[in-house]
């Protein structure tokens, strides 16, 4: 029987090989798999939301040494996301790099980064998830210098470095859970773990270490020169799914693994480091000079939201309260990861069109690139929180539970956050508008625009109301 | 016999969390290319020693294989981004200016005397 685990992580691996075999039939064969793989992806995500969690243990080796996968509602909630914006960079991608060389070198190694998203999303036991989050950083760094220039191989030099740094650190917390409990496994290590020096120690190394990858303030100074440097549809995967699949996974490791071990004074510190982030992350937005580099701070300050819902889930008693926290902060983490990439794929196209992306320099981008202006007024809707983004649900309640549980400061941040993000988005529109006359067709170049403007409408419109379906899918296959 | 091999665990898996400290010390000290990337190597090398030191159950009884084949993946991996660091290293050493001390953490000019 064919099972949608397996085939999500091994069609793009398989399509990557592919594409590595067949340069010249590197984009055919890459948008192939990428209508493939999103196909299985959205498959799986059905599956999960009918209700019936998914488990598989390849080749029918079981654990301890069999690799296994598995998928409940986050997972699959990620997944879906995920391929989604992935298929749009991937058409993207073929107006953006043409035929040129630089396609035949983009493919193989976004294809990889592919096959390391769903693997990390769906693997089952601790050391699957490092060798994905390594496969993941490397093919990343690999493709954020894809330009060549000096620049972007000294920020994603850097990358490489912290990202392997992180990963050891991680690695060594997963060694000593080996040496305590002698399984690795997810749910196995969740039912043995106690409290006691071991876990704590394995918390902090393992929590520290992906701390250094998804960026969180003081952690970011690597993301905004590396993301802000690569190919516009690079950009986009980077700061939308890359980033967001190390939260994922200390959102994983602290839900599943440390609950009941991880403290609230733990969480509270990751929550001020979250403010940190929110409160430096828009103000140097802000004050970027350029839209890629705002873009990318931007992306430092929304990873801040999501660590503010830490200490709120700590301190929930089971339940209601911590089923609507958990679902807001996967909406605001769909959210982003659709607004975020629509963003970058726009800017791209201003940059390509206009030969620089200097925000003062924006002026009449509006009347020469509507589509892509529109798109970044989309996706400015969901970065700032508007209705009926799905950015303003999560922070209404992120806002109501910090007020009803005795945590105020975390809503005065998250206001104050909304503040800067509505300054920084309405700066570059206020700078796109300002000349005459007005255009006469709305697309401009329909194959990067298109997916980059269906991405920030997802954003802006569809995450938000379908607030509904997506809790049930958190529900489901638990 | 249990307390010999509790004994030998605890030697060896405490000289691999040594490694790894010292590798992390040196890692955040150095700014030379190829010192980090010898530093994070020694940090890996201590994360192994750990792993093969929990599979060592006695001369007589065959070690845990579980922990032997996360270390032989480990060293895959640490073998490729060794790799793709060092390719990152010559790409901006190529362009390096000659003689200026190289502040960006590009491989020194030592090393490149070698590749070139």
């Amino acid at each position: 029987m064919l099972d949608p685990l397996a085939l999500a992580v091994a069609l793009p691996l398989l399509g990557a090989l592919l594409v590595t075999m067949l340069p010249g039939w590197s984009r055919t064969l890459g948008m192939l798999t990428a209508l493939a793989t999103t196909g299985v992806a959205l498959w799986l995500t059905v599956t999960v939301w009918s209700g019936e969690g998914l488990r598989s243990d390849l080749g029918g080796w079981g654990v301890p040494l069999g690799i296994g996968l598995r998928a409940d509602g986050l997972a699959a909630a990620l997944v879906a996301m995920a391929n989604l914006v992935a298929l749009a960079i991937s058409i993207n991608a073929t107006g953006y790099f043409g035929a040129a060389e630089s396609s035949r070198k983009f493919w193989p190694l976004w294809l990889l980064l592919w096959t390391a998203l769903n693997g990390l999303f769906l693997a089952a036991d601790l050391f699957n998830l490092y060798v994905m989050l390594e496969l993941l950083g490397l093919s990343a760094a690999a493709l954020g210098a894809l330009t060549g220039t000096r620049e972007a191989a000294e920020a994603n030099l850097r990358y490489l470095l912290v990202g392997l740094l992180g990963s050891m650190t991680y690695l060594l917390g997963v060694a000593l859970l080996y040496t305590a409990y002698g399984v690795l496994d997810l749910e196995l290590v969740a039912e043995a773990l106690t409290p006691g020096p071991v876990a704590w120690s394995a918390l902090a190394l393992m929590i520290g270490g992906l701390l250094l990858k998804s960026a969180l303030f003081p952690l970011h100074f690597w993301l905004p020169p590396a993301h802000a440097n690569a190919p516009a549809p690079v950009s986009a995967a980077l700061s939308a799914l890359v980033v967001k699949a190390a939260v994922y996974l200390v959102l994983r490791l602290w839900l599943d693994l440390f609950d009941g071990i991880a403290t609230l004074p733990a969480a509270m510190l990751l929550g001020l480091l979250g403010a940190g982030a929110v409160l430096w992350g828009s103000w140097r937005a802000l004050r970027a000079e350029r839209l890629k580099l705002l873009a990318a701070y931007s992306t430092v300050a929304q990873i801040g939201y999501l660590f503010l819902f830490l200490p709120l889930l700590t301190a929930a008693p089971d339940g209601d309260t911590r089923e609507r926290l958990l679902t807001a902060l996967v909406l605001l983490a769909l959210t982003h990861g659709f607004a975020k990439a629509g963003f970058f794929l726009a800017a791209g196209l201003v940059q390509k069109s206009t030969g620089h992306d200097r925000i003062r320099e924006l002026g009449g981008a509006a009347q020469s690139l509507p589509a892509a202006t529109f798109t970044i007024g989309l996706a400015g809707v969901a970065l700032i929180g508007l209705p009926p983004s799905g950015t303003f649900f999560a922070k209404w309640v992120l806002v109501g539970q910090a007020i009803a549980l005795g945590q105020w400061w975390w809503a005065l941040v998250a206001m104050a956050g909304t503040l800067l993000a509505a300054a920084y988005v309405f700066r570059v529109l206020a700078r796109a508008f300002n000349r005459e006359p007005t255009p006469k067709c709305f697309l401009t170049d329909p194959r990067t625009e298109i997916p980059a403007l269906l991405l920030a409408a997802l954003s802006a419109l569809a995450v938000g109301l379908a607030a509904q379906p997506i809790a049930v899918l958190l529900g489901a296959g638990v | 016999m249990s307390h010999e091999i509790l004994l030998t665990q605890l030697l060896y898996g405490g000289a691999g969390i040594l490694f790894f400290l010292l590798g992390v010390w040196s890692f955040i000290s150095h700014e030379p290319l190829w010192r980090k990337l010898i530093a994070l190597n020694i940090m890996g090398a201590g994360v192994f020693h750990v792993l093969v030191a929990v599979a060592y159950r006695g001369l007589d009884a065959p070690p845990d294989p579980v922990p032997h084949a996360l270390v032989l993946t480990g060293i895959v991996v640490a073998v490729s981004a060794t790799a793709l660091a060092l390719a990152f290293g010559r790409r901006l050493d190529r362009e390096a200016p000659e003689h200026t001390s190289d502040a960006h953490g590009g491989v020194d000019d030592r090393e490149d005397g070698t590749h070139a």
